[in-house]
């Protein structure tokens, strides 16, 4: 029998191996690399391996970063930063655009390359990867070029620090550098220590396109590496990776006034309703948690299905599962490829092993010789099992059923984690409605593990803070322009003696509390409580509770904070009395103003595909802590407690230490306009100590500071990684204590996915 | 090993929901998940000519083209290709034609086990008389059809008349007698995915062996979307009952790479059993075509211009 007879009746596909003599060259020629600084590499230093994971095998030598290369790169960044930013948008657009044409020429060897050192199947790097990343330069070089109108005012940061991961080499060294780029900033990139290898092609590339020297340098090496870069003098830190490193470089920078956004861990939701195409819904979870053998931060890894169809629904995710071919990367006929390191595989093993000592079943999931682990799920998991709350980064999913939609957004909000969610049902009301209630920043409903450069990409809660893509990831490399520093003391106001004592008290959930401790201290005018733990942890139990005022919409808010200017406005006479007239009428105007802004600020539908509704829609926090100016009180506080509120979101503000007693004349405003109990909360006290209590609770989900004790409130956050504001100081009664800048922080964007189409492809059908 | 059909299940498919852009997903990466190289691709591409039903279904048919379709039937590959990939014995599945067509067909193919396949019911409308398109199909079978290719009721399905489709579709089947029927259920009148899995389900549970995408004549012939549905339909009455039915996409196959992507199709959502030609059939005429020239690639290394292949 020949050999094809003999296919004939095995029908089998036999290998299908791509051609990576080219790559194997290109890095042959190259030898050791040293770090691609100031536009050119430099000598290897110390080196290390790095691997092909699949193999074992060595593929190139590549040098350990220390603090002075890191110096060096930063000091090649700053110098060039100046005459970046200085070419202009159109400028930086003609690099960006040479950027993506070049990575798209070069597309075979970087996605060989890519695969070589990563594991990854080189289907998902030709179709996947290197796509994304020429398409992340395309719309960046948009930005640039549009970037005066679209920003105006706005200026880049300056140098920035970007620590990527390994999972997606190229794809995270795009969302990072191309904003960052357009923006005007100049960047010191350290790439994965197990995947550094496009990283240097790319480099290379952006010698080719004669990218001034400088813009992009690139620092080879471990975590002691990008710690070193933490440390250095850069204005921003961008980092994706584990939520455990990410918290550690929070606390690095407590202080330092430099800014972060973090891209972490997840442990999204995979929701299942019963009305759901389920072999869509099964070939979902082949793109979320068997895509990129599962290291990827966004996969839809905790399975939840309704129990009305949790058995079919498994039946055909089990024989689904059964025809994905593990094996060799660069086999075009592979599903899922290597761990990207023995190390991982060990971690994903290790996970495993106490999910199943917790009681779980797993299904597949078998350990194989060298760097593989089949594709897996695991069964009869409870929410209290590690495998269901910890982050596997690994082909394995936890599979649980839910009785009702209530339900599955219940197990599918409980976890520290907020990053993405996957939402299968048929029905667009129930689907929208699940999208708006899980708190994640991406959700893909009736799809998984879809991405664009137009689409914002990010975290909620313990996933992180800032956006990659679009306008969103646009804002996070720039800065607002700075207002006018505040005359130097604030001058001496008259407080007039009140002709009856004056009674202050904290204010709590809608009624005036004395203080926990019963204590007060002195101020002018009077005396006020002095709060204390207890009373923080009952200001932001109250002011969780308070989700109607959310849920009340933006008009219906507009009107409370309209009759709110109204009552300040009639009790402007008591208000100036205390502060004086400049800053009563600011009061005034500034409740007019978030009043007006409540039902206007508006998310976007973006370009991302044809065939997909992408909408980008601010969601509040949830419950905002405020640390208010120490000067001027009454406007200091409303200026930021009233955008916070006009989102929707719940505020606790610690006051003014100093001079709080007009505090009590608003109190009796709030108490007469309608704002429901615990929306808004007020502590006066000790007001650092205050805000470190405040800022460490859990339950508050971002903190802004007007004050003092800037870092230990950024250490406090640190520990639940809220984002910190450090609200640069302005006169108060100014209109710069108004504007979008504070509406912009009140918020977090969450993307959601919803492709759609009642007939196939050439059968008719819109587009938006 | 025919499918004996159930009575009609509505309640198997009236919750059954199709999202339509997940299933183009699936459709798209489906063949770029998979390679064949080499003997591999070879082999694959020799397994699709196993499968073709070599169709003629024109109005200036005449017996002497039947008879040349007919021979290319017999022998779809060069004797020299074939020899030097060590492949003996290789037909097209079957061969497919007008019922007047029929006889004349079966003596072309006289001494082989080369089905003969005839489309009936008024193809390609079947806007005919019950009777009437019974009586075709009996007189198809009596000139000595194996194999019968029906069209169904359009309107039945869009008018959600399942019974009445069901019914009509019994009829035929009792008139198909012992030749194997095949329900063509146009898949571009039907539009929706989620009308094709009904249809499909109604045709499988009255009995047909294999269901059909198109007769060829509607605006949109066989999609890899719509034979990921109606393939999964397959894969769940195999579930229900037992019986496998077999597939036919026609109208939309004309390369070697669509014969790839669609064996990659059958392998990966029902498996092995259906790249067999008993339940995997190829509705084409052109395809056989491309398919030679390949496999002449194959052999010699070098591409062949059209004028050295044989004609069907």
């Amino acid at each position: 029998m020949s050999r094809v007879s003999e296919i004939m009746e095995s029908m089998e596909y036999g290998p299908g191996i791509e051609d990576s003599s080219a790559a194997r060259g290109w890095l042959a020629e190259r030898g050791a690399f040293g770090h691609f600084i100031a536009g050119a590499f430099t000598a290897p230093g110390t080196t290390f391996t790095t691997r092909d994971p699949s193999t074992g095998e060595a593929l190139a030598e590549v040098t350990q970063g220390t603090v002075d290369d890191i110096a060096a790169a930063v000091a090649a960044a700053r110098k060039a930063q100046p005459g970046w930013a200085a070419l202009g948008g159109h400028g930086r657009a003609r690099f960006l655009y040479a950027l993506a044409r070049h990575v798209q020429k070069r597309e075979r060897l970087l996605a060989v390359l890519e695969t070589l050192d990563n594991g990854k199947p080189i289907r998902e790097s030709k179709d996947i990867d290197v796509p994304l990343l020429a398409r992340h330069f395309y719309h960046h070089a948009g930005w640039a070029e549009l970037m005066e109108s679209q920003f105006p005012g706005m200026s880049p940061l300056g140098v920035v620090g970007q620590i990527i991961p390994w999972n997606f080499p190229l794809l995270m060294l795009a969302w990072k550098v191309a904003p960052a780029l357009a923006a005007g900033n100049t960047v010191v990139l350290k790439p994965a220590e197990y995947t550094a290898l496009t990283a240097l092609a790319f480099a290379e590339i952006c010698r080719e396109v004669g990218l001034p020297a400088g813009v992009v340098n690139i620092v080879t090496g471990d975590g002691a590496t990008g710690a070193a870069l933490v440390e250095a003098e850069v204005d921003k830190i961008a980092f994706t990776g584990s939520t455990e490193v990410g918290r550690l470089i929070a606390e690095m920078l407590s202080g330092t006034g430099r800014k972060l956004t973090l891209e972490l861990g997840g442990k999204s939701p995979f929701i299942v309703m019963p009305d759901a195409d389920l072999d869509a819904a099964v070939e979902g979870v082949v793109d979320s948690i068997w895509f990129n053998q599962g290291q990827v931060c966004c996969a839809g890894s905790r399975i939840l299905v309704a129990e009305a169809v949790a058995g079919r629904f498994e039946a055909l995710l089990k024989a689904r599962m059964a025809r994905l071919r593990v094996g060799a990367p660069l086999d075009k006929s592979t599903d899922v490829g290597a761990i990207v390191d023995p190390v991982q595989k060990d971690r994903i093993l290790s996970i495993c092993r106490a999910a199943v000592d917790a009681g779980a079943e797993l299904v597949g999931g078998q350990a194989q010789e060298g760097c593989f682990i089949a594709p897996g799920y695991l069964r009869g998991v409870a929410p209290t099992n590690p495998g269901m709350s910890q982050e596997i980064f690994g082909p394995i999913a936890t599979l649980s059923t839910f009785r009702t939609a209530d339900e599955a957004i219940e197990l599918a909000n409980n976890t520290r984690y907020g990053l993405a969610a996957s939402i299968w049902s048929e029905s667009a009301t129930v689907a929208t409605d699940l999208a708006a209630r899980v708190k994640v920043g991406v959700v893909w409903i009736n799809c998984a593990n879809l991405f664009d450069a137009a689409a914002p990409f990010g975290g909620y809660r313990e996933s992180g803070y800032g956006r990659e893509g679009g306008r969103a990831g646009m804002l996070d490399y720039l800065a607002d322009a700075a207002p006018e520093a505040p005359a130097a003391a604030a001058p001496a106001r008259q407080v007039a003696a009140p002709a009856i004592d004056r009674t202050m008290k904290l204010y709590l959930g809608g009624a005036q509390k004395r203080p926990d401790g019963g204590a007060m201290y002195a101020v002018p005018g009077g005396l006020a409580p002095v709060a204390g733990r207890k009373d923080v942890r009952n200001a932001v139990e109250a002011a969780a509770k308070a989700g109607k005022w959310a849920a009340m919409g933006g008009h219906a808010r507009a009107q409370v904070l309209y009759y709110l200017a109204e009552n300040l406005a009639a009790r402007a006479g008591d208000l100036a009395a205390r502060v004086g007239p400049a800053e009563a009428e600011a009061a005034v105007a500034i409740a007019f103003h978030f009043a007006a802004w409540a039902d206007k600020f508006d998310g976007a539908n973006v370009q991302a595909k044809p065939g997909h509704l992408v909408n980008v829609i601010p969601e509040p926090f949830g419950v905002i802590g405020l640390r208010c100016p120490d000067a001027q009180p009454l406007a200091g506080l409303l200026s930021l407690a009233l955008p916070a509120l006009a989102m929707g979101n719940a505020v606790v503000a610690v006051a003014a230490e100093a001079d709080p007693l007009v505090l009590a004349d608003l109190v009796q405003v709030l108490e007469t306009s309608d704002l429901p109990g615990g929306a808004l909360n007020i502590l006066t006290g000790p007001a650092d100590d205050l805000a470190a209590h405040l800022a460490a609770h859990e339950e508050v989900a971002a903190f802004w500071t007007a004050g003092g004790a800037g870092a230990a409130i950024d250490l406090a956050a640190a520990g639940s990684l809220k984002p910190v504001w450090h609200v640069p100081p302005r006169d108060w009664s100014a209109p710069v204590a108004q504007g979008e800048v504070f509406l912009r922080r009140a918020v977090q964007m969450k993307t959601v996915w919803l492709p759609y189409g009642a007939l196939p492809a050439g059968a008719g059908g819109g587009a938006y | 090993m025919a499918n004996p059909g159930t009575a009609l299940r509505t309640e198997v498919f009236e919750t059954l929901h199709i999202n339509t852009p997940a299933t183009e997903r699936r459709a798209a990466t489906l063949a770029a998940r998979r390679s064949l190289k080499k003997d591999h691709q070879a082999a694959w591409l020799l397994n699709a000519v196993r499968c073709i039903d070599l169709t003629t279904l024109a109005g200036d048919d005449t017996e002497d083209r039947v008879a040349r379709l007919c021979a290319k039937a017999r022998q779809p590959i060069a004797p020299d290709l074939l020899e030097a990939v060590g492949v003996t014995g290789l037909t097209t599945g079957a061969v497919c034609v007008y019922p007047t067509m029929v006889a004349a067909a079966k003596r072309a193919l006289a001494g082989t086990a080369i089905p003969v396949a005839s489309v009936a019911t008024g193809f390609p409308a079947g806007l005919m008389p019950l009777d009437l398109r019974l009586a075709e199909i009996r007189y198809a079978v009596d000139q000595g059809a194996d194999e019968i290719d029906i069209v169904i009721t359009r309107a039945h399905v869009l008018r959600a008349e399942w019974t009445a489709l069901y019914d009509e579709l019994r009829a035929m089947r009792e008139a198909c007698g012992g030749a194997k029927m095949k329900a063509i259920l146009a898949t571009g009148d039907l539009k929706s995915l989620e009308n094709v899995a009904r249809a499909s389900h109604v045709a499988m549970q009255a009995g047909s062996d294999w269901i059909k995408t198109s007769t060829g004549k509607e605006g949109v012939n066989a999609t890899l979307p719509v034979s990921l549905v109606m393939c999964r339909a397959i894969r769940d009455y195999h579930v229900q009952t037992g019986h496998k039915v077999g597939f036919k996409p026609a109208g939309g196959l004309k390369t070697a790479k669509d014969a790839i992507a669609w064996q990659v199709l059958m392998a990966e959502e029902l498996g092995r059993d259906w790249l067999r030609p008993d339940l995997f059939r190829i509705g084409a005429s052109s395809l056989l075509g491309d398919i030679e020239r390949q496999i002449s690639h194959h052999v010699t290394g070098r591409y062949a211009s059209a004028h050295r292949l044989s004609l069907a």
